[in-house]
């Protein structure tokens, strides 16, 4: 490497130790300076006298200047007399700046061993579930007797924004359940074929498909999708109302943020899913008779006919009852983590990915409920 | 040392930013209808105007993150249009910005923050980069207890000077600071004008200030251009400004507050 090259250049002998900074001290070239300034700093200089000659420095900028400072800094600590000699008043006033500005890094907290952390992690997750249990439960309380009491004075049920939600909920989501569940029941079909084929019982697709469909599928479906579709804009629109301090505001104006908010969203999405479900079973079920008319030849009439034998009233029933109540399982989990966004937008966030979690965890936990309840029942 | 430097008034014919026939629109809506605007090296330029007249916009403009529909941004006499995104990428490191709230990176410690810029840049070690990360958070007027601190755990002030830190990581020739002293109080702000004016003088940075706050202009601001009716009405030192026959400058500059900034 050639002179101009270097950053640095040392001579050193016990009567004196000369440095000599070289060219740009900048920013692009600190990892250069640095390493070169590493094979020099280990050392411990026993020299009686030092030199750091600035005068060849062309130009430096705070990063360099700090190379530069520190190098002396080093120095200082071994030898007593150090001149600093040829800086240019721009370097100069620089040098002088970092001087003003040398504080120690402090470091951020040292963490605790991987295995003590994730015991920590377990405990304060442990006693967040907990509480948040306990939050949930006093939430749905709170949310329940506001309603009842909205039941004796119907004045507190505001009928504008709970159109609104229904439309939101409903309406909008017509065209994405109804593909969902055409797909779906054009799946079942199409794959129930194929193993009903090995006993040549292809006629009791229709069966398959209706039962699936009528009893589990297409309220289950369409209970992630809406948690996943409104569960989320409950949290996201009540958390960001939260953030901007709109909840405080309403209670300031004499309103309840229940009322306003989540019984408008409650009953929109307890009316409406029953509905959307039914929506839903249709549309599998066309789409299952669809298929099995085109890949199967099962004529429409003869899969109406293999229908009406295979289904009871019950059996479209107990899909159907069970949209209600995870309608009210959503709109609780959304609103309620809505309700918990603390601050920042951040905390938004964290919170729409926990009420979608959450409330599709407990649709599907009520739903095993409900099997072996209608299995008892011999429904 | 550096005000000597800044005095010229021929300083007009190099001009460190120059925006010339701006106009942007945000659908039928326009908000800059050609405007001027030239700053100079080394002196801080406020940009004042009311509510929506563009004073964030015109910055986010110059900065490239607003694509203008008409109109020529020159930042030390390069077309910044003419730069391919790799070399505004490149531009850009010569930039500093604070925008209004710190804009910090909520996920990462202060120290982290101001790091950020160092380590993508650049190849330095862990140790250097606490170092000068130490060295800029000093210089932003942090103690060095706020280094390891998250974003969420500072006050309002601190974290715009955190930002500012962060600003300041690259050594940028330009400073952009958006209303840096909305929501501090008069002491914090009043402390907050005088970094940047110190700041200034011993960085030898240009800045381009958009305020509200009276005080700062009458305390810091070399030259305040006037944003109205999309354009820049006038750009003059404060005295001067005051004297102007415009509608909006005469109730901004004969109002009750501003005759308490001026006594001030």
């Amino acid at each position: 490497m050639s002179q101009e090259e270097n950053a640095l250049v040392v001579k050193e002998d016990p009567a004196l130790l000369e440095i000599d900074f070289h060219g740009d001290m900048l920013i692009g070239r600190a990892a250069e300076i640095e390493a070169q300034l590493k094979k020099f700093q280990g050392k411990k200089h026993r020299s009686a006298m030092a030199i750091v000659d600035l005068s060849k420095v062309t130009s430096a900028d705070t990063v360099g200047a700090w190379l530069i400072y520190k190098t002396v800094k080093d120095i200082k600590k071994y030898v007593a007399k150090v001149h600093v000699r040829g800086a240019s008043p721009d370097v100069e006033s620089l040098l002088l700046q970092i001087e003003e500005n040398d504080q120690p890094f402090v470091p951020p907290p040292p963490r605790l061993n991987a295995v003590l952390t994730q015991l920590e992690d377990v405990g304060l997750a442990t006693v967040r579930i907990v509480t948040e249990m306990g939050k949930f439960l006093g939430f749905m309380g709170l949310v329940t007797t506001r309603l009842a009491g909205a039941f004796k004075d119907p004045k507190r049920i505001r009928i504008v924004p709970l159109v609104y939600q229904m439309e939101h909920v409903g309406l909008k989501a017509l065209s994405i359940i109804g593909l969902m569940s055409f797909l779906i029941g054009a799946v079942i079909v199409n794959q129930g074929a194929i193993q009903l084929r090995q006993f040549g019982a292809e006629v009791f697709v229709v069966d398959m498909l209706a039962i699936t469909q009528l009893r589990e599928l297409g309220v289950l479906l369409t209970a992630i999708m809406v948690a996943g579709r409104s569960g989320s804009a409950f949290t996201a629109q009540i958390g960001s109302m939260r953030a901007n301090e709109e909840i405080e505001a309403i209670e300031t104006i004499g309103m309840h943020p229940i009322d306003v908010l989540v019984i408008p969203r409650l009953l929109a999405l307890v009316l409406v899913l029953p509905i959307l479900v039914f929506y839903a079973d249709i549309m599998g079920l066309l789409g299952g008779a669809l298929t099995a008319w085109i890949t199967l030849d099962i004529s429409p009439g003869a899969f109406v006919q293999r229908f009406q034998e295979a289904v009871v009233v019950s059996t479209f029933m107990v899909g159907l009852i069970k949209a209600p109540f995870f309608a009210a399982v959503i709109a609780l989990s959304g609103c309620f983590e809505g309700m918990s966004v603390s601050g920042s937008a951040e905390s938004v966030g964290r919170h729409t990915t926990r009420s979608v979690v959450q409330s599709i965890f407990l649709v599907i936990v009520l739903d095993a409920f409900f099997a072996m309840f209608f299995t008892a029942l011999d429904w | 040392m550096e005000k000597s430097k800044i005095d010229n008034s021929d300083k007009d014919d190099n001009p460190v930013v120059e925006v010339r026939g701006l106009v942007t629109r945000f659908g039928m809506n326009t908000v800059h209808d050609n405007l001027d605007i030239k700053m100079r090296r080394g002196e801080i330029l406020g940009v004042v105007g009311g509510s929506g007249t563009g004073k964030s916009v015109l910055l986010k403009a110059i900065l490239g993150i607003i694509k203008p529909a008409a109109g020529k941004i020159d930042i030390w006499g390069q077309d910044q249009a003419e730069l391919s995104s790799n070399e505004l990428i490149c531009e850009r490191r010569r930039l500093g910005v604070l925008f209004q709230d710190g804009a910090l990176f909520s996920s990462l410690s202060v120290a982290g923050n101001v790091q950020v810029p160092l380590r993508e840049h650049f190849n330095m070690s862990q140790q250097l980069m606490d170092e000068i990360s130490a060295i800029k958070i000093s210089m932003a007027g942090l103690p060095p207890d706020a280094a390891p601190k998250i974003p969420a755990s500072l006050s309002g002030g601190m974290r715009k000077r955190a930002g500012l830190a962060r600003a300041l990581a690259l050594d940028p020739q330009i400073l952009f600071l958006d209303e840096p002293t909305a929501g501090l109080d008069p002491i914090g702000a009043a402390a907050f004008d005088q970094l940047i004016l110190k700041l200034r003088d011993t960085l030898d940075l240009s800045v381009f200030l958009v305020t509200h706050d009276l005080d700062t202009l009458y305390t810091i601001c070399d030259r305040v251009a006037v944003l109205a009716e999309g354009k820049v009405i006038a750009t003059k030192p404060v005295h001067e400004l005051e004297k102007l026959d415009h509608s909006w400058v005469k109730e901004y500059f004969r109002g009750p507050r501003s005759r308490l900034a001026k006594e001030g």
